[in-house]
């Protein structure tokens, strides 16, 4: 596909977009309680200002733009602004400590910040030292802000006024600097939170981005007309397609909710018709509505109970066009009104014509609970190197346990170790500075290496098991998938993360977070006191309720011959959350299996051996960065395991 | 970065303070025949944060008290902005600029945190039977109060509970609730009684960091009243200890943590 010169980079989009939609609605933040709208017109004159702005303080070709923040219209505009300079916008995670950012700041010699509020200026100062290239911090949110005497610290609003100047003294400038761009230039870096090692730095063109967004509202039949949250952090390749690429090139308009804690509430208001999360978020919201439900009336859970087991039996065929029986059709329409409509409305869902999963595999009984209610969740197999889409579920199409068949334009194919390669225009150029990882990521003709382990099925869908270095075999050679493992035991609202063991072992064991929510609230109805995380997730009561959940994954685990026998044996329950802080999970909430291996090496030898309890002493970060020792005694039980039953009948 | 620049948020808070804005001179209080307060007397500077501490019993609610116009003196007097006030009722004290917030919590349970910072621009609702009985005024009245209580629910940082009913929200929540309440009164003086009574560390670092915002954004005074030095020492200007109703020490955080009667009364004899 050759893009047209006029509209191949967001600038140029942009500009475009106050020629064809100058009055539909661009973008939304809700502040002060009310829904505030900037339409295209009114970005396209902000996004002006503030790169006449930038282009005032020095900002020049190629320069970086880094992006710290929740998600803001103003955040977006410095995307877009430092994209019309001919400048590459860095986003970075907003949550990282500033340890982390130091290491981006200075690998991707970035000399301009684009940040949200006091909170990131501090992070920013307290690491300047060590950044000898940045030079200036422009802040959005004044609050706090007024003692504050650092030379080239400015904000927002003075940012613009410059802009404005800058402008009426130049302004033929910006036009210019515009139409400079092309495809071929870099439109983004975006930085891997990286399972191991330190993040990379992920180059992406226009034409990537663009040939890819392009192919995906034909795909997905993506008009102006959708409307969609942006909420996921904008260092995510998930968050840069959806909340900007499609939205610049469909020209949908994008929501900023108030907060991240009134994302859920927000979603409700706005009513999306597309939207995009990683599984967690599918699992949070399924949590929460199961816990509510266990504390509804009596005939409310009733019915409940009664509607969710007709939508099993045939809700996911109604949503595929499939044939149904009469009376299912009518209980379903019933269903509908009094169980259904209500709860997508609670959860945001009404509107929802293309909801997509990605990032990591979800239960499959998660996404089947979400399909059945009639929303058309899909999973999308992608990655930030291949600008996100490699394998896509067809609408009508889609098999729970597989990520569909290849995207348009991109080629799949599984090399012998079975790892799962793929080939396409949205394909990276490189890792900014690190021509190693690209040499061992990307061969010369432009296959890349996911490191997945996956496979085609019959019909020609992928279906990804793990990470190839993680899939293990037992010492009897059985196969062993810890993620597979893990998202199963994930699927009880009890379970909030789990981490499998096995490879090169006897047998399988487990440890267990529970979830603080789900547990304290059964806890609250049983009169179970506790005082603390620890204290509840080491009650005799919930070591049960969690040996219970582990002995029916590995009644289903007994069902299938090639995994019967990665039953999980032992098990132990957590005295801490897994935390990102504790660089346990990525910034995405993935767990690092390296990192706890080596932070829990202990309880993990305890689990191999006959002992009952496991002993650990950790160092621990609190969310100030502070430092504290923490340390437990934990026990740890033994599940039953079963014989493999072949299935009757 | 000009690194060798001063940072205003790593400087020590020594700040200079020129008008008074409220003195209180030779305040007696009793209660038949305890003696809650005996001679108290200090002076608060216009825009400082100021602490009355002391261990339990010292008398300062009975303080708080006597300025917020709940409680009459017996003796002495308070001037407000150099006009003696003494004597005035808490209805007009309210009016004068002075909000607080209670030791032990004095919210609408019931209601949400939205209504109930609500109610504290009553005093600053001008209207009468008359408009409120017609639609567009009533209408235009309540939006530029809504939207000087958003200022507060954003400042507060509490968007996500603003519908919620306040008593089902943690304690710490309702204590920032009650402080938005004060707020949304636009008070010249802030009386804050044990705003960090009950917490934990990072709630009380949280209030703490509210309590100098507030002063720091609205310029607004803070009286506030602590058992706990702590978290105190580091953010007022001023302090005064109190002790069985006595005035034993005022001046700088320095000045009184060094202070030997201080360390008495809240280590006791040795």
């Amino acid at each position: 596909m050759k893009l047209d010169p006029k509209l191949d980079t967001f600038p140029k989009l942009l500009l475009n977009r106050k020629q064809t939609t100058p009055d539909r609605p661009a973008i939304r933040e809700k502040d002060f309680g009310i829904w505030q709208t900037w339409t295209w017109s009114q970005v396209v004159e902000e996004v002006r200002s503030l790169a006449c702005g930038l282009a005032a303080s020095g900002f020049r070709r190629g320069d970086k733009l880094a992006i710290i923040g929740d998600n803001r219209p103003r955040l977006y505009w410095g995307m877009a602004a430092a994209q019309s300079l001919g400048g590459i916008p860095v986003p970075l995670y907003q949550d990282s400590v500033a340890q982390e950012m130091e290491y981006v700041i200075n690998h991707a010699d970035v000399r301009f910040a684009l940040v949200e509020d006091q909170e990131q200026v501090d992070k920013l100062l307290e690491i300047s030292n060590r950044c000898p290239k940045l030079e200036f911090i422009f802040y959005d949110d004044p609050r706090g802000m007024r003692h504050y005497s650092v030379d080239h610290l400015e904000s927002y609003d003075s940012l613009i006024q410059e802009g404005q100047k800058f402008e009426s003294e130049n302004p033929t400038y910006l036009e210019a600097e515009i139409d400079k761009g092309n495809a071929r230039d870099i439109s983004v870096i975006l930085y891997t939170s990286g399972t191991t090692g330190y993040p990379k730095g992920v180059i992406l063109t226009y034409e990537n981005i663009l040939i890819t967004v392009i192919n995906s509202l034909d795909f997905d039949k993506l008009t102006e007309k959708e409307e969609c949250m942006a909420y996921l952090p904008m260092a995510w390749v998930g968050d840069h397609i959806f909340s900007y690429a499609q939205s610049y090139v469909a020209g949908f308009c994008v929501s900023c909710p108030e907060s991240g804690a009134t994302v859920m509430h927000d979603m409700q208001e706005i009513g999306p018709t597309y939207f995009f999360s990683p599984p967690r978020i599918f699992e949070n919201i399924l949590t929460t509505v199961l816990v509510r439900m266990e504390d509804a009336s009596w005939f409310k859970r009733k019915m409940f109970d009664y509607f969710i087991r007709v939508s099993k039996r045939c809700g996911i065929q109604i949503l595929q066009k499939e044939s149904v029986g009469l009376i299912d059709r009518l209980l379903y329409l019933i269903g509908d009104i009094l169980v259904f409509g209500p709860l997508k409305n609670t959860m945001g869902f009404s509107k929802v014509r293309i909801a997509y999963t990605a990032g990591e595999a979800i239960g499959p009984e998660i996404f089947e609970f979400f399909r059945s209610l009639g929303i058309n969740v899909k999973q999308l197999y992608g990655q930030t190197e291949a600008s996100v889409y490699i394998t896509v579920q067809k609408d009508n199409d889609v098999k729970p346990d597989t990520c569909g068949i290849p995207f348009p334009d991109v080629e799949v194919r599984i090399s012998e170790a079975g790892e799962v390669q793929y080939k396409s225009p949205g394909v990276f150029q490189s890792y900014y500075k690190n021509p190693e990882a690209t040499l061992e990521t990307r061969t010369g003709d432009g296959w890349v290496f996911t490191g997945d382990a996956g496979y085609f099925d019959d019909a020609g869908h992928l279906k990804i098991i793990d990470r190839v270095k993680d899939v293990g075999r037992l010492n009897d050679g059985t196969l062993f998938a810890p993620k597979f493992l893990e998202n199963k035991l994930k699927f009880f609202p009890q379970i909030r993360e789990a981490v499998t063991f096995g490879d090169n072992q006897d047998h399988v064991s487990a440890f267990i977070n529970i979830d603080l929510e789900a547990v304290g609230n059964w806890a609250e109805r049983k009169n179970v006191a506790y005082a603390s995380y620890q204290e509840l997730a080491a009650h005799p009561e919930v070591y049960e309720m969690i040996r219970n959940c582990i002995e029916q994954t590995n009644t289903d685990l007994a069902k299938d011959s090639e995994i019967a026998g990665s039953q999980i044996k032992r098990f132990l329950i957590l005295h801490k959350e897994l935390d990102a802080d504790d660089g346990e999970l990525t910034r995405t909430r993935k767990v690092r299996r390296r990192i706890v291996l080596d932070r829990y090496g202990s309880l993990i030898d305890a689990l191999y051996s006959d002992v009952n309890r496991g002993h650990i002493e950790n160092e621990v970060t609190f969310e100030d960065g502070r430092k504290g020792m923490m340390i437990a005694d934990l026990e740890i039980q033994n599940a039953q395991v079963f014989d493999h039953m072949k299935k009757t009948g | 970065m000009e690194t060798g620049a001063s940072q205003a948020h790593e400087t020590e808070r020594v700040r200079e303070f020129k008008e008074l804005i409220l003195e209180v001179d030779g305040v007696f209080v009793s209660f038949g025949g305890v003696k809650a307060l005996q001679d108290v007397g200090f002076s608060v500077y216009e825009g400082e944060i100021f602490s009355i501490i002391g261990p339990n019993g010292a008398g300062k609610t009975s303080m708080l008290n006597v300025i917020s116009g709940f409680y009459k003196a017996s003796a002495g007097t308070i001037k407000f902005e150099g006009v003696d006030r003494t004597s005035a009722s808490p209805e007009r004290v309210a009016r004068m600029g002075f909000a607080r917030t209670f030791q032990n919590i004095a919210l609408f349970k019931g209601m949400s945190t939205l209504d109930n910072i609500m109610t504290g621009r009553i005093v600053k609702v001008k209207s009468n039977f008359l408009s409120e009985a017609l639609y567009y005024p009533a209408r235009d009245q309540e939006v530029a109060q809504r939207e000087f209580v958003e200022g507060i629910i954003d400042f507060l940082e509490i968007q996500s509970i603003r519908k919620t009913p306040v008593g089902k929200l943690p304690y710490g929540l309702q204590k920032r609730v009650e402080l938005g309440r004060a707020l949304a009164m636009e008070p010249k003086i802030l009386l804050l009684d044990e705003p960090m009574a009950g917490m934990n560390l990072e709630e009380k670092e949280d209030m703490a960091r509210f309590v100098l915002d507030v002063n720091d954004e609205f310029g607004t005074t803070v009286v506030l009243i602590e058992h706990d030095m702590g978290v105190v020492m580091d953010i007022s200007d001023h302090v005064v200890v109190l002790d069985h109703g006595e005035r034993i020490a005022y001046g700088v955080p320095d000045e009184v943590r060094t202070n030997k009667d201080v360390i008495r009364a809240y280590l006791g004899e040795h």
